[in-house]
């Protein structure tokens, strides 16, 4: 299934580095969630997009995961040659990534 | 406990501007904020100043005064925000002419300066970039401006001066909103806790319509009523740093508990410690529950002691940069597409136009995400080439586009819609500076 049907998302910039928060609809998903959305993962959906690390911090009181994209922003918002130098379509690309059906 | 309420009437500079006049005429609010300033707009707004000392501020400044401070001078309610930009006084000289204009007699209005560090920053040596090696200095002639993220302190005065409008350059965004509350509640500066709760709710207001279900509507997943008529929030914000959010009653667009998850992390990277001029805020704690539609009760946040250096903003002339669209549609769109990008390629290292960064994409198929979220793009029934590149000239980087724009009459079949643009990019870098380095001013204008 696609990561939207458990979960938003919204896309913030800060210089080169592109943040998106993972929010589930049920803060009861917020445990499946942390399993199958890691850093990793999150890199690996982003291919090249990505130049620098990718981290991950857990709010479980919200039911929320924030990934920090480091170099994902073509140089930042100031300079960058993307159509979407902010990378707000960011988070709409995360929300389809793969995690396996919800039992 | 004493509550007071504060609305955010702009997110952005260029933002819609009725829903801050509905927040004055009926949101029952004693404080307004806008903040308008993104990063490098005072870089332009300095370039303005250099070729008239009268501007270099917001260019909306005018109009937002004209809407509102009526309604507000009426309610006694007090407008702060950052459209100064790099001309707080002028904005100030402005906005006492539109009260004037309007037969506001009495207003007190506030221009609160000293974020402006550029002398200071090229005069004292080795200023560090955050971002890349080497310092301000190496930026030479092609700096434009440097401008300190300050606190709520100037602001504050601003507030303890009597000033009814108080219009700011630099300062961090929710420094616009904490600065209303360290003044009504007299919080103290090293009261951490409470600091970091009003940053919050300063976060939550920052963006004005992204809080109250703009940015947020997904339909079928996240529904929102009415954002033509989108209503901007407003904190009812009690002494000891806790908040109810919500929004003018019958506007449009919905406050959630998830649209307000959403703006708290929206810019955070770590959650345990958000840099501020002020404080480091600390927002894993921060609590939302909706006590009825429209309302959201918050808790929790806190925060450490203020970091000992100020993030500055430095505006430089960076690069050229040219590009150039054309659309195709119908039965084989993506391989004429592609076609058109080869060409182009071909083009720019014919006539040799030197760049140093190019893109070559088709907008509907890989432009925002490479390797492209589509099945099958054969079957796209249209598509937009862009080719962007950066160079070294205004020359060069009307170059590209022309490229593009010839495929009209020397492409692929069926090319329409062709637009072409090249500009100069103002980028920004970062640096920091102690905090005992800068200091605000405040300077008054009364109608």
């Amino acid at each position: 299934m696609k990561l939207r049907e458990l979960a938003h998302a919204r896309t913030g910039d800060k210089g080169d580095t592109s943040q998106i928060s993972v929010i589930a609809f049920d803060p009861g998903d917020y445990a499946y969630l942390a399993e199958h959305v890691t850093a990793d993962r999150v890199r690996a959906h982003f291919g090249e997009i990505v130049q620098g690390k990718v981290l991950r911090y857990e709010l479980p009181g919200l039911g929320a995961l924030n990934f920090v994209l480091e170099g994902a922003l073509a140089g930042g918002v100031t300079r960058s040659l993307s159509l979407d130098a902010h990378g707000k379509c960011l988070s709409s690309v995360l929300l389809e990534m793969e995690v396996p059906e919800r039992q | 406990m004493r509550t007071i309420r504060i609305g955010s009437g702009a997110g952005y500079s260029g933002d819609r501007i009725e829903p801050a006049v509905e927040l004055a005429e009926r949101g029952d609010i004693q404080y307004l904020g806008f903040e308008c300033l993104a990063e490098r707009t005072i870089a332009l707004a300095q370039g303005e100043k250099l070729k008239n000392p009268e501007s270099g501020f917001d260019p909306l400044l005018e109009a937002r005064m004209q809407a509102v401070l009526r309604p507000c001078a009426e309610k006694g309610i007090r407008i702060i925000t950052n459209m100064g930009a790099a001309n707080p006084q002028g904005a100030a000289r402005v906005t006492a002419a539109v009260a004037d204009r309007l037969g506001l007699r009495g207003l007190k209005i506030a221009a609160v300066s000293g974020d402006d560090v550029l002398d200071r920053v090229l005069r004292d040596g080795d200023y560090a970039l955050l971002e890349r090696p080497g310092t301000v200095a190496s930026l030479g002639d092609s700096i434009l401006s440097a401008n300190a993220y300050m606190g709520a302190a100037g602001i504050v005065q601003a507030l303890g001066g009597g000033a009814d409008v108080v219009i700011t350059g630099r300062v961090s965004d929710p420094a616009l909103f904490l600065a209303p509350l360290i003044h009504e509640f007299g919080w103290e500066w090293d009261d951490w806790d409470r600091l970091g709760k009003g940053t919050v709710v300063g976060h939550v207001l920052e963006c004005a319509g992204q809080v109250t279900g703009g940015y947020f509507a997904d339909p079928g997943y996240k529904d929102v009523p009415d954002l033509a008529r989108l209503g901007f929030p407003l904190a009812e914000a009690a002494e000891d740093g806790s908040a109810v959010l919500t929004k003018v009653e019958g506007s449009g667009g919905r406050i959630t508990v998830a649209t307000c998850k959403e703006q708290l992390m929206y810019e955070l990277l770590d959650p345990a410690s958000y840099l501020q001029p002020d404080v480091v805020a600390d927002f894993s704690s921060v609590r939302f529950a909706e006590t009825e539609p429209n309302r959201i009760a918050v808790s929790g946040g806190t925060g450490r002691e203020r970091p000992d250096t100020l993030k500055v903003s430095v505006g430089y002339l960076d690069s050229y940069v040219g590009e150039g669209q054309i659309s195709y549609a119908g039965a084989g769109a993506v391989a004429r597409a592609r076609l058109a990008l080869e060409i182009v390629r071909e083009r720019l290292k014919l006539t040799r136009v030197a760049t140093t960064e190019t893109r070559f994409e088709l907008i509907g198929v890989d432009a925002v995400h490479k390797g492209g979220l589509c099945a099958d793009p054969a079957e796209i029934p249209e598509v937009r080439i862009r080719v962007v590149g950066r160079t070294q000239s205004l020359a060069e980087a009307v170059r590209i586009g022309n490229e593009v724009e010839s495929l009209y009459t020397n492409g692929p079949a069926g090319g329409g819609g062709a637009w072409k643009q090249a500009r100069q990019v103002v980028a920004v870098v970062s640096t920091l500076i102690p905090q005992d380095k800068v200091a605000a001013a405040v300077s008054y204008e009364v109608t």
